[in-house]
């Protein structure tokens, strides 16, 4: 589908990660950023396409972050272009 | 029942059945957590009680020593009965649990908001032109049970006879184990009948999900199917009728988060989980399997671990001003359905009956208190929610 695929000279700073061997599939990035998240067919988490933020979506990243109550949910900052 | 001795130091004879226990384990888990991190009782033949955040992770997160074969403290250690996934320990957990996760994804689960919102209109449309009502009985009770009705394709008016069984299970077997083994043999009875209902004209619903479902590559057995769909019916209607009783509770008690929550309504969900927080309803029992070390405690083998998800909840070093209901609280990465690999499977579901049950009595009855001088009585045993919640509509 590639639908989240971002254009090649977009740059983040952050960058998505949910750690799969921690998920349990609580949702709640699901929920509070589904702009950033997607729930698989078990309900699992995980980052839409590379991960990467765009900036207005920074707080919801964050957001996420804090709520999973298996810190399965990592935000990095990256510098890069993609 | 009177007989028992009363509790003469929470740290090494607690009693989770005391009434002081029963009316307010917050002050008891408090002091616990500062004076002795995890308590110990002889009684129940032996129980280890965690109260911090850390020391209740960890003992979730070690299913090699504290097993979930069995889950419920109660006198003596009566028969195992198997309802996987929530009974069972890896490696055969996974397999089991990935089969029953399908229907309760965040897809599955938007596909009954409609029926949820129905059962709550419903409900209160019934409250019309009332001054009074329970809300714990009218309202939160009913909600859960409707729905998990209508989730297995059962009569919603099997409701009743749920309630019952889940009262004698929860409360009442906790002293007289003989009562559970009667009511697991009553809701086999009726779950087989179900199943061969179902297996003659199949619908879209649990029973006959379950009669197709596939353990990798194996077919459930019959008390299988029948022991998870009692598992489904215990671990989704008095837990979350707990959480709205609750959540209930708080607004009757406090009119400004009540005035707040009835004009911003989006507020809801992020308010949904600080009263998941606070009020967490559910402690799970754990066997100690092999005998282990946690925090300089030292568990033994054979006895009982509760983990008050609860406790973990109100612990301060996980949570600031632990104690304080905040309901826009933004970072809240709560233990209310617990950690690890046992994560309620139905968390998704709770919290959409949650919400919508919110949404729906705060949309039609913005102003309400407890009933003055009327009493609030709160259930007894390892689910915690009220069980009596006389409340008076009106501005105040």
């Amino acid at each position: 589908m590639n639908t989240h695929q971002h254009k090649s000279a977009t740059v983040f700073s952050l960058r998505m990660r949910v750690d799969r061997t921690l998920c349990q599939g609580h949702a709640r990035c699901v929920v509070l950023a589904p702009e950033l998240f997607e729930a698989d067919e078990f309900g699992g988490g995980r980052e839409i396409g590379d991960g990467g933020v765009p900036s207005d979506l920074e707080n919801k990243a964050w957001l996420a972050k804090a709520n999973c109550p298996e810190f399965a949910v990592d935000v990095v900052r990256v510098d890069e272009t993609v | 029942m009177s007989s028992r001795a009363p509790v003469a130091d929470w740290a090494s004879d607690f009693d989770h059945r005391d009434s002081d226990w029963v009316e307010d384990p917050f002050s008891i888990w408090n002091e616990l957590r500062q004076k002795c991190p995890i308590a110990h009782t002889d009684r129940f033949s032996g129980v280890y009680f965690p109260s911090r955040y850390d020391d209740i992770r960890a003992i979730a997160y070690d299913p090699e020593h504290f097993s979930s074969r069995r889950l419920f403290v109660r006198e003596g250690r009566p028969p195992l009965l198997k309802a996987p996934p929530i009974t069972s320990d890896p490696p055969v957990h996974r397999d089991e649990r990935k089969m029953l996760l399908p229907p309760f994804t965040p897809a599955a689960v938007q596909k009954l908001e409609p029926r949820a919102r129905d059962i709550c209109r419903e409900l209160l449309e019934r409250l019309s032109g009332r001054s009074e009502c329970d809300g714990a009985i009218d309202y939160a009770q009913e909600i859960p049970a409707r729905l998990t009705a209508h989730m297995l394709g059962i009569s919603e008016e099997s409701g009743d006879q749920f309630r019952k069984w889940i009262h004698e299970f929860f409360e009442l077997s906790i002293t007289d184990p003989g009562i559970a083994v009667r009511v697991v043999a009553e809701l086999s009875d009726f779950f087989r009948q179900e199943i061969a209902k179902r297996r003659a004209a199949p619908g879209d619903d649990l029973v006959s999900y379950l009669i197709n479902a596939r353990i990798g590559e194996r077919a459930l057995e019959e008390d299988e199917i029948t022991g998870i769909l009692r598992l489904l019916l215990f671990a989704g209607i008095d837990t979350t009728w707990s959480a709205i009783g609750s959540a209930l509770w708080h607004l009757a008690n406090h009119a400004d988060d009540r005035r707040w929550l009835a004009a911003e309504p989006q507020l809801i969900p992020t308010a949904v989980e600080e009263f998941l927080r606070a009020y967490a309803p559910v402690t799970m029992g754990r066997e100690i399997v092999k005998e282990a070390d946690i925090n300089g405690c030292h568990f033994k083998e054979g006895e009982m671990v509760m983990l008050a998800f609860g406790a973990a909840n109100r612990d301060p070093a996980a949570f600031p001003d632990a104690d304080r209901v905040i309901i826009d609280r933004a970072e809240n990465r709560h233990a209310a359905f617990g950690l690890g690999i046992h994560r309620c499977i139905g968390s998704t579901l709770a919290r959409m009956e949650m919400r919508v049950a919110l949404e729906e009595w705060l949309g039609k009855f913005p102003d309400f208190t407890l009933t003055p001088g009327a009493v609030v009585k709160w259930s007894m045993g390892t689910v915690r929610g009220p069980r009596q919640l006389p409340i008076t509509f009106g501005p105040k």
